[in-house]
């Protein structure tokens, strides 16, 4: 992971001196317009449950990679300075008369505050040493918060949680957050502004720090910094955003659980971040989409998607470090080449082939959970809209044949494909 | 008194099951200077494997296969997953571990299903050991205490008086030097990555008829197991041990004694606030020490970490 990181001196975007503040503007007029234009292509109801969940969790996983790519500090209880925020806004539309008088849009900033201060307080002791240490720690602070919350009951609310309206905040400029396309853009509104803020921390002399005392602490110090003040520094605004989606939750749900502070939420976010790619600042982003519209299709299709989805993840800490950003930056340099069309053959026949082989695989999976688990008698079953008798033997030659022509065919064309791939990475005349 | 005496021991039957865990896994992390996320999910995978093979072959198979089959299966993914990923640093490693813990509970589901599995004590042990003032001690409890004492013994013997032992603890601290003897250290990281998930499988195959065989088990002793290593100090085997056996007895007299905070709190001269429903404090005033007694470990770990956060037994600059 580090060396995909490490700052990279033909990239513009880190050729700058720190703390300077031109950024590339496109990219993020892109990300406006295409907010601001989403639910008009997508009316439905649904699609915007799907954004709104996609908008926080790209805030939480952005602010989550502030920690893992940026500082180097893997944290297995993010989860619960996001509940705690959340946690914190219900109680504050539960205050009649404060919340009467501020409008909804500030309520985020409470949030934040509040994930923020718990940070400080975790933080305090929690970010002498990193690694492992730092991994422990995280884990078992939020153990002991998500503990908690069944215990101090005036506050989390117990097991039923505890639940809000945000209707009876003040109205802002005339509206009142009823229907589901209000709150997506006051959703959207917050997730460019914390978007931008991430982004421009991460430029600013103390986020580079973050990045020089990832990499080698040591040096860090050498230099006069405190490795510790920097990475408490990282944890605190880190909690802050995480703070910010956390309230952004409670807005869009109106109601928070033990399940928003528990291990399983932090190791979504991680498996997020990770998947998505923790060396770049679009990595995490790209995860939190990829992940929601993975988990909202496959979560209908098929019981087992968490089983694939552990496959996946394993597969992408072994052999792609860099998650999706990493592979898509992969291909950079032979872009400047001009070569990367020379990759679309080759790519298609191995990729292709190798889909094929991992449908056949996933159909033989489902087939062989089928056959143990269904309920006696039950012998049809239903997959890639075809019905069929699992106790049979023809399906399982096919899918059988599927995987093993589908991986058998990729095994074959690999070789082809490094070639290619060598090729687009060298200049013109270099290979021959 | 005689009360006492029961909860010393279901607390040392505890303690010790916590500490055949946190053992391997202190031995892991002093090696390779990675925690094994997937410590607990072994010790789940013992506890399945012990319960198939019971219904074949009888429990007593079952404690000797399980655990060897367990073991094969850490060396091979030390083999094939850790060391492939050890390259790109401690934290891919860490977060390979917890993608493995899930990739686990998630093939155990595939495999048994989510139901809890019918593993039982073996018929042998189903008897009472002995009785203290009414309370019945099941032989099974004395079983597991003998069990995992002799693990302990034969670990530390191993490890403080054998030739094998002696060479672990070499690369332990310096592998590059050992490497140079002429030793191949590659293989004894595999070894012990292999012996440490091993006793994990033992704990399992031990604990399953007790705690229950569920897909959920990993998840309930996991993060307890991390507590107890960093109570004891990372790394250190004496620590592991001492953590576990507090924590064990911490849980257990705490779920024995109900001891109310309202009690404390009138002792240390506050007035209870009335009405008491309806105050900020009232779940203050209710907490009951059987209440919390899950969560004290997590608060001892806090409190350890702030004063003393190298643990107990650990060394300062670990």
């Amino acid at each position: 992971m580090t060396d995909q990181s490490t700052t990279d001196p033909t990239k513009p975007a880190q050729r700058m001196r720190a703390g300077s503040m031109a950024i590339p503007l496109l990219p993020w007029c892109v990300a406006a317009v295409l907010l601001l234009v989403l639910p008009f292509i997508f009316t439905a109801n649904s699609a915007i449950t799907i954004m709104n969940q996609m908008a926080i969790t790209i805030i939480f996983a952005l602010a989550y990679n502030m920690l893992l790519g940026q500082g180097g500090m893997l944290s297995f209880g993010h989860a619960v300075y996001a509940g705690v925020g959340g946690f914190a806004c219900v109680h504050i539309m539960n205050m009649d008369d404060f919340f009467a008088s501020i409008p909804l849009p500030l309520l985020p900033i409470f949030g934040g505050l509040m994930g923020m201060g718990l940070a400080t307080i975790v933080g305090s002791f929690s970010t002498r040493k990193a690694g492992t240490v730092f991994a422990m720690i995280s884990l078992g602070v939020g153990e002991l918060i998500a503990a908690c919350s069944v215990i101090i009951v005036a506050f989390f609310g117990g097991e039923e949680g505890i639940s809000g309206d945000r209707t009876y905040g003040m109205p802002f400029f005339g509206v009142e957050f009823l229907q589901q396309i209000e709150v997506y853009y006051l959703i959207a509104v917050w997730l460019m502004i914390s978007a931008a803020l991430m982004y421009l921390y991460s430029r600013t002399p103390l986020g580079r720090m973050a990045n020089a005392v990832r990499d080698n602490p040591e040096r860090a110090e050498f230099l006069g910094y405190s490795a510790r003040w920097v990475r408490f520094y990282s944890f605190v605004a880190s909690g802050f955003f995480a703070g910010i989606a956390g309230a952004l939750f409670a807005i869009n749900y109106e109601i928070l659980t033990e399940e928003n502070l528990n291990t399983t939420q932090s190791g979504i976010i991680l498996l997020v971040t990770f998947l998505g790619g923790v060396g770049f600042f679009f990595g995490p982003i790209l995860g939190a989409i990829v992940f929601t519209l993975v988990q909202t299709v496959l979560s209908l299709q098929t019981e087992l998607w968490a089983f694939y989805l552990g496959i996946v993840f394993v597969v992408t800490v072994m052999f792609f470090p860099g998650g999706l950003a990493g592979i898509i930056m992969m291909h950079v340099p032979a872009m400047r080449l001009g070569k990367l069309g020379r990759l679309g053959v080759p790519y298609l026949k191995t990729l292709g082939a190798g889909m094929i082989g991992c449908f056949g695989a996933a159909a033989l999976i489902e087939m062989t959970f089928h056959f143990r688990h269904a309920s006696t008698g039950d012998h049809e079953m239903t997959i890639y809209w075809t019905t069929f008798d699992s106790h049979t033997v023809l399906p399982w030659i096919i899918a059988i044949a599927f995987t093993v022509f589908g991986f058998g065919v990729a095994r074959r064309t690999a070789p082809d494909l490094v070639d290619a791939w060598n090729d687009a990475n060298t200049p013109n005349g270099a290979t021959q | 008194m005689d009360l006492i005496l029961v909860n010393l021991i279901d607390g040392l039957v505890t303690g010790l099951l916590l500490f055949m865990l946190s053992a391997g896994l202190t031995l892991i992390f002093s090696m390779m200077g990675v925690l094994n996320f997937a410590h607990a999910s072994f010790y789940m995978l013992g506890a399945y494997f012990a319960f198939q093979i019971s219904l074949y072959m009888g429990f007593w198979m079952g404690l000797l296969i399980a655990p060897l089959v367990v073991g094969v299966l850490g060396a091979g993914v030390e083999r094939y997953g850790l060391r492939r990923v050890h390259q790109y640093g401690h934290v891919p490693e860490l977060i390979f571990t917890f993608g493995l813990a899930l990739l686990i509970e998630e093939v155990v589901q595939f495999i048994w299903g989510k139901n809890q599995m019918p593993y039982a004590t073996p018929e042998v042990l189903q008897f009472t050991a002995f009785s203290i003032a009414g309370n019945s001690i099941p032989a099974y409890k004395i079983f597991m205490i003998f069990i995992s004492v002799a693990i302990f013994v034969g670990l530390l013997y191993i490890l403080t008086r054998t030739r094998v032992g002696m060479i672990i603890q070499a690369a332990l601290t310096y592998p590059k030097t050992v490497e140079a003897l002429g030793h191949n250290v590659p293989l004894i990281f595999m070894g012990v990555f292999g012996v440490g998930t091993a006793l994990a499988g033992v704990a399992g195959v031990i604990a399953g008829p007790v705690l229950g065989t569920f897909p959920g088990m990993a998840f309930v002793l996991g993060s307890i197991v991390f507590v107890t290593i960093v109570i004891g100090g990372l790394g250190s085997l004496w620590g592991a041990l001492v953590a576990s056996l507090l924590i064990g007895w911490i849980t257990t007299f705490s779920k024995a004694y109900n001891l109310r905070m309202e009690d404390l709190l009138t002792w240390l001269g506050f007035t209870k606030p009335e009405p008491i429903w309806d105050s900020a404090w009232r779940d203050m005033w209710s907490i009951t020490s059987p209440q919390i007694a899950d969560i004290l470990p997590y608060i001892l770990m806090v409190l350890i970490l702030i004063f003393r956060p190298y643990g107990l037994f650990g060394k300062r600059d670990a």
